[in-house]
């Protein structure tokens, strides 16, 4: 039930054999390879492309693959402010991504609707998509959004795989 | 009084009402009903040249009879002089001439004008809501009477029942 | 190009040389509609378009825009004047500080300020760092957009430490809120005045590093040259500015016809293109990086060594915090100041900046007493979506990313 030891050669009397759950494996290859949706909505989505570009190379966390289509993505970042107009679609994308999913609610607006308490801004989008993590901030760093990856990343590697989870909290 | 708003004036002695200049900006105010012509006659003449369109807004003032106003800003890139055309409109009739076909930037101007204000443009090609969803239930934001944080769209969330995939 | 009547007419008339093709059925064509957006990775955001084609051609496009609407215009009606100032960065949230300066300089019309001269050149230099900084933005991401992957770590290489300045400036790199009414909140330190100057004599050669990429590129050329052309007089009627309208030919440049800040003490040209195509307009950002560079070089070499950062207007500017803690009247002003906001007159006003989209402009209407009766944000790049129809008729399917990209499109001024 030990950690994942890579690393040791065969010279040194290592025969090329670990010993760890599959668990553990399991979740280990999954928070080393969360591929993001490009899904930008606002202010925060630049942030989030300077995360991916070349100062901050998201990459090195597993998570530089963006797909632009849900159906191979892990992770959806929702940066930005969250309209009503948009909150349909935001849904619906969700419930096109396969699991396991994670959700990142990247900054103020995304959190809880920042300084935009009007008539077209959802207060929040865990009203109507279940959040793993969010990013303060506004707009969040870069290095904040890496801080909200690797918290996420803690959290898939407690996660049990193959014992029976309740359901998911439907919204 | 301001030698562009003369010649509005000597052009269209009844559908010219007021010239008003402060911070060195230049507003007449013109009676709706000549604002398509005053709007040609804007873009035609050689004197006046304006073929840049800067903005169309609207204001509401609901102590006021007529209670809408709309408001065109133009810039002359020739000339090099700027004017604001306003005009006003009652609440129960709250229909304008459409400059488009004379400027074709006005199409979305007015149509975000029709979106937050409710003001109707007679002869628009295509006048539908553009930053609010077509099916919009609450009426139009910015008038003074709406509400900032909305009547309670912002938080119902049908979809969610849909079981969409 | 060809018409699209014309090109049509060669693929499905049948040809009189070859009557054996006669006896072909007659095709039957159909128009296709295709939605894109609003979750696509090149609409910049959350644009969504639906197109009529015709075989890869675009015969009818209808933009559907408001999936960032936040009510803006209606949450200035709410606040003070100085509240409203956040709210500006989030408009167009690459270029935060020139929004703050295109709404402060509104302001400050409606005020009749005036402005001391170290602000203007301070707030000037930090305009054309915004400018630097859009442009980089955008050459990046277009050329991402069309499929040179390269300039654009490149320009974000650059970026970054442009974004470093603004962080030691203010304290944030994108939500800046560093300009006031009536002036600049703080004033340049001594370290990051030396930066500015390294990084005058580092820029210009990257920017020739950009250009290398792009210019003997010849997918960028082919995708570029030609595509999305628009003509002086529509571009006008249309209301376009900025790059997008200096494409089509028309120097229209607000920093030249209504000169403002510290500009008219700079000499700088306004290049302006020729074809009204995107390669001119993608030609016209690169020239002005360098003319943004000049016109830093010139305020850094003019600007006064020190003096006023803010205007002295005690009804309206707040007073220095060292007075706010010694001094009674001082408190009892940045009390008012921050609870109330400040009295403006009655009136309205409109006051148009060039942003490094095109001309952004604040039309400000007040009935006195502290918070706007009516705010509009005149914005670039909404009334450049009105134009995207008529610039895309005819053009191939994959081109309709390249007009996005050739308008800078931000969707938070778009939908404000």
């Amino acid at each position: 039930m030990g950690l994942i030891q890579i690393g040791q050669r065969e010279k040194d009397g290592d025969l090329g054999v670990m010993t760890l759950s599959l668990e553990k494996a399991v979740n280990w290859a999954r928070k080393g390879s969360l591929w993001p949706m490009t899904f930008g909505l606002a202010c925060c989505a630049i942030e989030m492309i300077a995360a991916v570009s070349a100062r901050y190379d998201i990459d090195r966390y597993g998570a530089g693959v963006f797909r632009a289509s849900p159906r191979q993505s892990d992770l959806m970042i929702v940066a930005g402010t969250v309209c009503r107009r948009m909150a349909p679609v935001i849904r619906k994308i969700y419930d096109q991504m396969p699991e396991p999913k994670y959700v990142i609610s990247m900054g103020s607006c995304a959190t809880s609707g920042n300084i935009y308490d009007s008539y077209s801004v959802v207060q929040g989008v865990d009203r109507f998509v279940p959040v793993d993590i969010y990013v303060p901030g506004c707009p969040p760093t870069p290095e904040a959004l890496f801080d909200g990856i690797l918290k996420l990343q803690d959290r898939i590697m407690v996660k049990r795989v193959f014992t029976k989870q309740p359901d998911q909290v439907k919204v | 009084m301001h030698p562009l708003a003369e010649k509005i004036q000597a052009t269209f002695p009844e559908g010219f009402l007021e010239a008003v200049e402060w911070r060195g900006d230049l507003a007449v105010i013109v009676k709706r009903e000549h604002l398509h012509a005053m709007g040609r006659f804007l873009y035609d003449d050689p004197a006046m040249a304006f073929d840049y369109i800067v903005h169309v807004s609207s204001v509401d003032w609901p102590d006021d009879p007529e209670r809408f106003e709309v408001v065109y800003e133009f810039y002359s890139i020739r000339n090099r002089h700027r004017i604001r055309v306003k005009t006003r409109v009652p609440e129960h009739d709250c229909v304008v001439d459409s400059l488009m076909d004379i400027w074709k930037g006005a199409d979305f101007m007015e149509r975000e004008v029709f979106d937050m204000m409710g003001i109707r443009f007679r002869n628009h090609r295509d006048l539908r809501r553009i930053l609010m969803p077509d099916d919009y239930p609450e009426g139009y934001p910015l008038r003074k009477d709406f509400p900032v944080q909305g009547k309670g769209w912002r938080d119902t969330f049908e979809f969610l029942n849909e079981g969409t995939i | 190009m060809a018409s699209l009547e014309d090109q049509r007419s060669t693929i499905y008339k049948v040809d009189p040389e070859h009557p054996e093709t006669e006896s072909l059925p007659t095709l039957r064509t159909e128009e296709l509609l295709l939605n894109m957006g609003p979750q696509h990775p090149s609409t910049h955001g959350v644009l969504k378009v639906i197109l009529e084609l015709e075989g890869e051609r675009i015969v009818k496009s209808t933009p559907v825009l408001g999936f960032l609407h936040r009510g803006v215009e209606k949450l200035a009606e709410d606040g003070t004047y100085q509240q409203f100032i956040p709210h500006t960065d989030r408009l167009d949230y690459v270029c935060a500080m020139y929004n703050n300066y295109a709404y402060c300089r509104a302001v400050e019309k409606l005020m009749d300020m005036a402005i001391p001269e170290r602000a203007e050149y301070l707030r000037t230099i930090v305009a054309e760092v915004q400018r630097i900084i859009g442009h980089l933005f955008w050459l990046g991401t277009q050329a991402l957009d069309i499929g040179a992957m390269t300039v654009f770590f490149y320009t974000f290489r650059d970026r970054e430490i442009l974004l470093d300045w603004f962080d030691e400036l203010c304290g944030a790199r994108l939500t800046t809120s560093w300009y006031r009414i009536g002036g600049v909140e703080r004033d340049f330190t001594p370290s990051l005045e030396a930066k500015i100057r390294q990084f005058l004599d580092y820029f210009p050669p990257k920017i020739d590093e950009y250009v290398v990429f792009l210019e003997k590129n010849r997918i960028w050329l082919a995708r570029t040259r030609g595509v999305a052309v628009i003509t002086a007089e529509d571009a006008l009627s249309f209301g376009l500015s900025g790059p997008t309208l200096r494409g089509s030919g028309v120097d229209y440049d607000l920093r030249k016809y209504e000169s403002y800040g510290a500009y008219p003490k700079c000499e700088f040209s306004v290049p302006v293109g020729k074809n009204g195509d995107t390669y001119d307009r993608y030609w016209i950002r690169v020239e002005e990086m360098r003319e943004s560079i000049k016109i830093v070089q010139q305020c850094m070499d003019q600007m006064p060594k020190e003096g006023a950062i803010l205007a002295d207007v005690p009804s309206v500017t707040l007073p220095p915090k060292d007075r706010v803690f010694t001094n009674l009247e001082s408190m009892i002003q940045q009390f008012k100041l921050f609870s109330q906001g400040f009295d403006a007159p009655a009136g309205e006003v409109y006051c148009g900046t060039e942003a490094h989209k095109g001309e952004l402009g604040f039309y400000i209407v007040s009935t006195g007493g502290g918070k706007p009766y009516r705010l509009k944000i005149r914005a670039p790049s909404f009334i450049h979506m009105g134009a995207f129809d008529e610039m895309a008729r005819g053009y191939m399917i994959a081109d309709a990313v390249t007009i996005f990209g050739t308008y800078d499109i931000v969707m938070g001024e778009c939908d404000r």
